[in-house]
């Protein structure tokens, strides 16, 4: 059945390409969502065959990814029904195409039990995206994935890089495996030299999907330029399947007994992004990159759970979640007000609340949710790598964090405040566009789940997120 | 046969230099579609004709020495240009920047501990050369395309690295680089067209509106 995660999208990825009516291609989009939605949701329900051994398989880490993945996914093709309906000239046969083929790289990329296939998973993400940020056709988004495609292909490459030295590390063995069961066993006796080295290239590599700075440089282009909902799943799952890969270096690294190492290269990363995300995010007039530079420092956040480890490694693995679903309601709001305003610059845009309520009040709760005010999940997750922070004696790096947090409060509440609020300016043309129930309904739905988050964590719920942390512990 | 793959190594890197020096765009295709041919006969030399070094050859023979050369030498037809403009640092001081890293190279790869039977081979610092040299191109030029043939270059560079271990590794991972070297040019070579048709020139200087 794990395969079908795979096999699904890419039919209905082919079945969009064949489809001549660019009305209905759109449905397929929730179609495959929910038929995802439906198999991720029966599998952790029923649990899966254990993947020892074998190239594809499901285990804690797998089955946290791949909820966030159709989760978002879900979401975003229902607002996609409702988004390509203002776009219906421009044509979507590649865009849906490429969409449902991003969905199956990225359960490809979640199954994926061998370093060789999560690399070719993860070089597919970035191939089936690319046409995504392209779709506004303008010279800016040209220059925006431009940017993206070289930075990705050359971090990319740098990551097939780090595999083969790795795989040079277990070198006198022939042949050597890239199955991650074996190399977990073998992985104590590889030689240090080259597995550091490896490790190095792969951080870089995968760090540059994942956008730590100083790799980020795309991310403000690719996310301001592309749709709301292309940059949804951008922020919220290639970031979030870029960052599966370096937690499982993270594994091999733990069990070649280098996790020493391995953890101060994540802190070191983490703590760089955060600065760099606090330095842009100050007076950034345009909303749609100010949302860029806070993935970046949440994916700094993340970086730093999983380098102090402990309780903040389970902390981490609760916040790529609710990063992934907050992430979903701000840039499909900030879709919405865009369409709207026909801007997204804080100049240009006042007043949201008055003329797309719905769209404007979901912006403002998803901006409380990402900077981590509570009742959202983010407090939560957030509080709880604090708490392992400051139990694990690093009390200068918790006011390091406490207060680059408190900076990017500030600089986002500022562009975020005169955009909702306000009256919209005199003489400022706007188009005709109103919240739907589905460009709507889509990010409240995902507010709400953000909001369950933060509230209740069913025992069944709370087991996935410990028993991906225990799997990245090497326990 | 291991000298032989040595001198062609050798080869390759002062193709290297050749192409940082250069400004003609035909000269710098001819020079990549070379490097790539030359490296498609390192696998067969290096494993001794085995059938899969057979493989991992022609098919880097066919891709990197004949389609990709052809799929750039269209892409210049089209848009009419011969000399990359002023690249961001000059001719002369990239060449020494390149001299610098090559160097860095062999120091480094003096430094890894080899296997018994790699002792002797030229694979690991070559490749850490042209990988650099191809990151150097990528990051002084301003054109699209010789930006595309540094990302060339600087693939030759982990291909040569995949080449000491294509016996030990399973067929996939190569697979997986020719693989991404012809998607990346593919879709380079779609985008390239649309910057031409938006912008009548391939200068990524005009791509700079983004910045903060």
């Amino acid at each position: 059945m794990q395969y079908l995660l795979v096999i699904v999208p890419i039919l209905g990825g082919l079945i969009a390409l064949a489809l001549p009516s660019d009305r209905f291609r759109p449905w397929l989009l929730p179609l495959c969502g929910f038929i995802h939605l439906t198999l991720v949701l029966t599998i952790l329900i029923q649990g899966a065959p254990d993947p020892g051994g074998h190239w594809l398989g499901i285990d804690a880490l797998s089955r946290l990814l791949l909820l966030l993945i159709s989760l978002l996914f879900v979401s975003c093709a229902v607002y996609g029904v409702g988004y390509l309906r203002f776009r219906l000239a421009w044509g979507n046969r590649v865009f849906v195409t490429c969409l449902l083929f991003f969905l199956a790289a990225m359960s490809l990329a979640a199954l994926a039990r061998h370093l060789g296939i999560l690399w070719v998973a993860v070089e597919a993400t970035t191939l089936a995206s690319a046409p995504l940020i392209y779709y506004n056709r303008n010279r800016l988004s040209i220059e925006a994935t431009w940017k993206y495609l070289l930075l990705c292909s050359v971090g990319i490459a740098l990551a097939m890089l780090g595999i083969l030295f790795v795989a040079y590390a277990a070198m006198p063995s022939d042949p050597i495996s890239l199955q991650f069961d074996d190399m977990l066993r073998e992985a104590a006796g590889y030689s240090r030299t080259w597995l550091r080295a490896g490790f190095v290239f792969l951080l870089i590599g995968f760090g540059t999907k994942v956008g730590f700075a100083p790799l980020h440089t795309w991310k403000p282009d690719a996310y301001g330029e592309a749709p709301g909902m292309v940059g949804a799943l951008l922020a919220g799952g290639l970031t979030s399947v870029a960052f599966l890969a370096l937690l499982r270096t993270m594994q091999i690294m733990i069990a070649a007994h280098e996790g020493v190492v391995a953890h101060q290269a994540f802190l070191i990363m983490g703590f760089v992004s955060l600065f760099f995300a606090a330095v842009f995010v100050i007076r950034q007039p345009d909303f749609k990159r100010l949302l860029a530079y806070s993935s970046v420092e949440h994916m700094g956040i993340l970086a730093i759970g999983v380098g102090i480890g402990g309780i903040a490694t389970f902390g981490a693995m609760l916040h790529m979640m609710n990063n992934a679903l907050t992430k979903g309601v701000l840039f499909l709001s900030a879709g919405n007000i865009h369409r709207r305003f026909n801007s997204k610059v804080a100049s240009e845009v006042r007043g949201a609340v008055s003329v797309v309520p719905l769209s404007a009040c979901l912006f403002l709760a998803g901006f409380l949710a990402i900077t981590g005010s509570p009742p959202f999940g983010l407090f939560i997750s957030e509080f709880t790598i604090l708490q392992g922070i400051f139990a694990t004696g690093h009390y200068a790096a918790g006011a390091y964090f406490l207060t680059m947090l408190a900076v990017i409060f500030i600089g986002m509440a500022t562009t975020i405040l005169t955009v909702v609020f306000g009256t919209p300016l005199e003489g400022r043309k706007q188009t005709e566009y109103r919240d739907s129930w589905l460009t709507g309904g889509a990010p409240l739905f995902l507010l709400g789940l953000v909001l369950l988050m933060g509230i209740v964590l069913p025992e069944p719920v709370r087991r996935i997120f410990i028993d991906a942390a225990a799997l990245v512990e090497g326990l | 046969m291991e000298n032989f793959a040595n001198i062609l190594l050798l080869l390759v890197i002062l193709l290297n230099f050749f192409i940082l020096g250069s400004a003609r765009l035909g000269a710098c295709i001819r020079s990549v579609a070379l490097q790539g041919a030359m490296l498609s006969l390192v696998p067969v030399l290096l494993h001794h004709g085995s059938p899969h070094s057979l493989i991992l050859g022609g098919a880097a023979l066919l891709l990197k020495g004949f389609f990709m050369p052809w799929l750039l030498f269209r892409a210049i037809r089209q848009v009419q240009i011969r000399r990359e403009i002023e690249p961001m640092i000059g001719y002369v001081p990239t060449l020494l920047l390149g001299t610098l890293a090559t160097a860095g190279a062999f120091i480094f790869s003096d430094q890894l501990p080899l296997i018994e039977a790699h002792k002797g081979s030229l694979a690991i610092p070559c490749g850490l050369a042209t990988l650099a040299a191809g990151f150097l191109m990528l990051i002084t030029r301003r054109k699209a395309l010789t930006q595309a043939l540094g990302y060339l270059i600087f693939e030759n560079g982990i291909y040569i690295f995949g080449v000491l271990l294509s016996e030990a590794l399973p067929l996939m991972v190569e697979a997986g680089v020719l693989l991404d070297l012809l998607a990346a040019i593919f879709v380079i070579g779609i985008v390239m067209n649309q910057i031409n048709r938006e912008f009548a020139s391939l200068n990524v200087q005009n791509l700079s509106s983004l910045r903060e």
